[in-house]
């Protein structure tokens, strides 16, 4: 009789009407890290494959000023697209990024928090850290923490900075990753992702499937090898030309140095790797040779920007007070 | 002089965010040994040892008698001899005052002692016991920052502390009050913390007898055994009511246990059609990825149920439940949809997509140690067949190495490594391929640990040592040997493999042919490694027969149970053949203990002994004895009776009675004592002294090839 009555709730539960649409989740996650004196920024438009490589992460993670930050970053992996038919994975997921400089001492608390200001009761559900460090061999950089498990899903990736771009970072940034679709998928009680609630009168399928498709069968199917590995050397040429002029010019042409485009174009090599693996073309071997040739244009932005930063320092905007306290 | 009897309980928790559960056990046991290292040191502990364990949160340490004040501690200072420290007529001289001066002391309080040496001037010095709250504030911290993790962080700055997650709060009570000091900015206090959810954030303790209860209360279960026990138990009580059990799996429940603070137990359901999944992959993802037992009925087959630890005290509305099986469908629906694409085409049709998989760069890729497992796995079966005593297909085993990497690029083992062999063998079994073949591809990574079983038949063990052996020779060739913690390679497993398969096996194996064999391989894929010369091949041969050899000494010793020195003295009589040296260690173990051998062993380490002194055996061997240069009884006995037993024990050692060989050795002892009593082996006279040494190098040549007895340890026979 037990196990009846338990079925039925599960049943009422699930899919749950007055559970937040998917944007609604996104405001009320930006909401509450605004209201932590976040600056909401915008997701980063050149093609990333995760929020970390937003330059409101590489870049303002480097360095000494404290910072605060938190935006959405539409992140394209395309060796991870299913064409749409896959309930749980996609091309393009969202990932709600959020970097806190330096890390306050309760950001496991204020995390928690944030799980419960969209609505999860942690005393109904079975929360864990789990142990996973975060690496980004591409980016040169790496972190310790956790990935975070709601009822056996990983929700968030919680990490603690320790080295960006070959840099070894101090102060310490925490990067909170949200997976939105998972979280929303979890609030709403729907087993596919197509079928969330984007908005009340819109699914995530009506908006995005398309897209899904597309650039599936153009990632496993239609990008030409050739043409997307000379954009790849193109990008890195261009990048190579750039960075390769910084080190002897005065203090008055660093300061105008066109670093953040050096980064742009660091950047598309990187999406264009992840096109030509997805393509499949790419043999292991080469594949680590790629990725350390991305790797080291990450690290020469890493160090050019701090030098810049540096040269820069006096004149730019003083860190804000309450932006270094604590949160309790 | 003040002893201090007073003495009080010191309780010492590290609060911080959650710990890698795997490092916590060993953590917890790495504190106890550093913080009883100092508390002896400082001769602060009384008595009851420390003790420590964890949970996710917290390491915790608890020394029941920690004395409240170091005693005192007297301490005689020599000085001066008396003849300086006192002129003619016994008056102090400079010497003395300034020794006085030093130990400030007045003249009066210093005294003579007498050593062997003479009398010397001498000084008393107390040195006054410190407060232990002093000592612990500067020894607690230093405990902490001690304790070695595999990759620690930083979290307060770059030059701050470091240590595995960020730490939170510090408990460090003595009697009851705090010891001050600070790490990592936090100053120790009385509060502790609860469960994140369950319980309050700020727990005040009184001291090591409140700490379990309060902690308790507030939804911590501190010692791992408490809930180790409580899992336990409520897996039974879900299962035993439904005719089931949990699939036994110990590490897992080691696991789950330093996962969780306040683990409680929950039956969850997966759809029945899954269990079309063949186990292996089904108790993979529950177990690997999302940490669940699988649950079997009562034939050992599988359930369509699963069991989730989870760190709350119950799931009233089954949301947690429903929350894991959605999660477990969906890993399950993957699992399957993996099953079905890799199996579009014959596992066969991923040989080509291997030369895209790099092994090692100057080794090639897995294309390249797939052809060069071929040859040596071919090689073998094609010895034991020959040797007549195992019916092993060459044909079978090529096959089966063939196909052995063929999963690597499967999508279910890019999804699921840890199943590496496992898909392979299963995707082979079901496109109907020989069972003998698709059980040696399962099999051929194992022993995968010192747990796991060797290969099920006899083409797996030929693949798995051609494995095995094409790694070490290949790493071996470029360089890549082990150091310290470091095998990428897993050279170390791969070597305790080979002996493993050998001995478990007892098969026919020349080591020195195999590893010959396997380095010869590696000349001809690829192409390029440079290994032509003759002297470098024998090189990397001597290397790996090494290494192999020292794991076998490892397994003997430290699994099989043979004293190291019988290990040593059967191996150095021939390690070629492993199950003969094996057989005959294990006769030198039974005779060792028995009369006659161990005066004999001795005999036999004094003839070493001899001959070394006697200089280089060109100087003095004849090319046989000559019986007519016998001088004395004793020696023309001893070679007639060594004549004889050479006979029998050549016979019986033909035939593997090694026991019986060492026993008709042993017999000869009378005769070598006989010897030892009459005969002046180094004599004046030079032809019967090198007639008389070479007697002794024979009968040493004959008799050890059983076993070296000059290895054994004399004190201990």
């Amino acid at each position: 009789m037990k196990a009846k009555v338990k079925r039925e709730v599960r049943r009422r539960e699930r899919p749950d009407p007055k559970a937040p649409t998917f944007q609604q989740l996104i405001f009320d996650l930006q909401k509450f890290w605004s209201d932590r004196h976040c600056v909401l920024q915008q997701p980063y438009d050149v093609e990333v494959g995760a929020g970390t490589m937003h330059p409101e992460t590489f870049l303002r993670v480097l360095g000494k000023e404290p910072y605060r930050v938190a935006y959405v970053q539409p992140s394209r992996r395309p060796a991870d697209g299913r064409y749409g038919e896959n309930p749980n994975r996609l091309y393009k997921h969202s990932q709600l990024q959020v970097i806190l400089k330096p890390s306050p001492a309760d950001v496991q608390d204020v995390y928690l928090d944030s799980l419960r200001a969209i609505g999860i009761d942690l005393k109904e559900h079975d929360i864990r850290f789990e142990e996973d460090n975060w690496e980004s061999p591409t980016l040169g950089a790496w972190g310790i923490g956790w990935q975070v498990l709601l009822d056996g899903l990983e929700i968030t990736q919680f990490t603690y900075f320790q080295q960006c771009g070959g840099v070894d970072l101090d102060p310490v940034s925490v990067e909170l990753t949200y997976g939105l679709e998972r979280i929303a998928a979890f609030l709403q009680g729907v087993d596919n992702v197509f079928d969330l609630r984007w908005s009340d009168d819109y699914t995530y399928g009506q908006i995005r499937l398309a897209e899904e498709q597309q650039f599936s069968v153009y990632s496993f199917e239609r990008a030409d090898p050739v043409a997307t590995r000379k954009l790849f050397e193109l990008a890195e040429k261009e990048a190579e030309r750039l960075l390769g002029s910084y080190k002897g010019l005065n203090t008055e042409a660093k300061r105008r140095f066109p670093i953040l485009p050096a980064y742009d174009l660091c950047l598309k090599c990187s999406h264009l790797f992840n096109l030509l693996d997805a393509r499949g073309v790419i043999s292991t071997t080469e594949r680590a040779a790629l990725i350390g040739r991305v790797r080291q244009l990450a690290c020469r932005v890493a160090e050019y920007y701090l030098d810049q930063r540096t040269s820069l320092a006096a004149s730019e905007a003083q860190p804000v007070k309450v932006l270094a306290r604590e949160f309790a | 002089m003040k002893t201090s009897s007073n003495a009080a309980d010191l309780l010492f928790e590290i609060g911080c965010e959650e710990i890698p559960a795997g490092m916590i056990a060993r953590a917890a046991s790495e504190l106890q040994v550093i913080l009883e290292k100092y508390l002896t040191s400082s001769n602060l502990l009384e008595g009851a040892p420390v003790e420590a364990f964890g949970a996710p949160r917290r390491l915790v340490a608890i020394a029941p008698a920690v004395r409240l004040r170091q005693p005192d501690l007297a301490r005689e200072v020599t000085g001066p001899p008396k003849s300086v420290a006192y002129d003619a007529v016994g008056r102090p001289t400079r010497a003395a005052e300034s020794f006085a001066a030093k130990q400030g002391l007045p003249l009066a309080k210093l005294y003579t002692v007498s050593t062997p040496r003479g009398d010397y001037l001498a000084a008393k010095q107390v040195v006054q016991g410190r407060p232990a709250m002093e000592v612990l504030a500067e020894v607690l911290p230093r405990a902490i920052a001690e304790i070695p993790w595999p990759r620690s962080m930083y979290w307060t700055g770059i030059d701050g502390p470091r240590f595995i997650r960020p730490i939170r709060w510090i408990v460090a009570l003595l009697g009851g009050s705090a010891v001050q000091f600070q790490f990592a900015g936090i100053a120790p206090g009385k509060h502790s913390a609860g469960h994140r959810f369950l319980g309050a954030s700020k727990i005040a303790l009184r001291g090591a007898q409140d700490y379990e209860q309060k902690l308790r209360a507030n939804f911590v279960l501190a010692r791992p055994e408490e809930r180790r026990k409580k899992i336990a138990r409520e897996i039974q009580a879900l299962t035993a009511k439904r005719d089931l059990r949990a699939h036994e799996d110990p590490a897992l429940l080691d696991l789950v246990t330093y996962l969780n603070e306040y683990p409680s137990v929950i039956l969850g359901n997966f759809d029945r059609g899954y269990l079309d999944l063949p186990q292996e992959i089904l108790i993979t993802v529950m177990r690997d990825h999302q940490k669940y037992f699988a649950v079997e009925n009562r034939e050992g087959r599988l359930a369509p149920h699963f069991l989730a630890v989870i760190n709350l005290e119950r799931d009233p509305k089954g949301l947690i439940g429903a929350g894991h099986e959605r999660v477990l469908g969906a890993r399950f629906a993957d699992a399957r949809f993996f099953w079905e694409t890799d199996q579009k085409c014959r596992l066969a049709d991923y040989l080509p997509k291997l030369a895209h998989v790099t092994y090692e760069s100057r080794l090639g890729s897995y294309g390249d140690k797939v052809e060069r497992m071929r040859k040596l796995a071919g090689w073998l079966a094609t010895q034991w067949f020959d040797s007549g005593v195992l019916q092993a297909h060459a044909a079978e085993a090529d096959r089966a190495a063939e196909l052995a990497k063929c999963d690597l690029a499967t999508e279910m083992v890019r999804e699921f490594p840890e199943l590496q062999g496992i898909v392979g063998g299963l995707y082979a079994k079901a496109q109907g391929e020989l069972e003998e073949v698709a059980w040696a591809i399962y099999d051929h990574y194992r022993p995968a640990s010192p747990e796991d079983a060797i290969p099920r038949n006899l083409t797996g063990c030929a693949v798995a040592l051609a494995d095995k052996l094409d790694s070490l020779a290949g790493c071996f060739a470029v360089g890549l040997v082990p150091s310290g913690s470091s095998d990428p390679f897993g050279l170390r497993r791969a070597a305790l493999g080979v002996v493993r398969v050998i001995l478990e096996r007892k098969l026919p194996v020349s080591l020195s042919r195999g590893v010959a064999q396997a380095v010869a391989t590696l000349v001809s894929y690829p192409p390029h490694l440079k290994l032509d010369k003759e002297d470098k091949r024998g090189a990397i041969e001597k290397l790996v027969l090494e290494f192999i050899l020292d794991r076998a000494r490892y397994i003997l010793r430290e699994r099989a149970g043979f004293a190291y020195d019988e290990v040593n003295a059967a191996l150095a009589a021939g390690a070629d053949d492993l199950v003969d040296a094996v057989r005959r260690l294990e006769a030198l173990k039974l005779i060792r203990r028995t009369k006659n051998f161990e005066p004999l062993a001795i005999s036999f380490k004094r003839i070493r002994k001899i001959l070394e002194k006697a200089g280089p055996a060109t100087v003095w061997r004849l090319p046989a004895v000559q019986p007519e240069l016998f001088a004395e009884e004793a020696e023309k006995r001893l070679h007639a009776e060594a004549a004889i037993a050479a006979r029998q024990s050549a016979e019986l050692k033909r035939t593997g009675s090694y026991r019986e060989a060492l026993q008709v050795i042993a017999g000869l002892r009378p005769a070598v004592d006989q010897f030892f009593d009459d005969v002046m082996v180094m004599t004046e006279d030079e032809q019967v002294r090198k007639n008389r040494l070479t007697l002794l190098a024979e009968l040493l040549a004959e008799f050890s090839t059983i076993a070296d007895f000059a290895e054994l340890a004399a004190g201990e026979i």
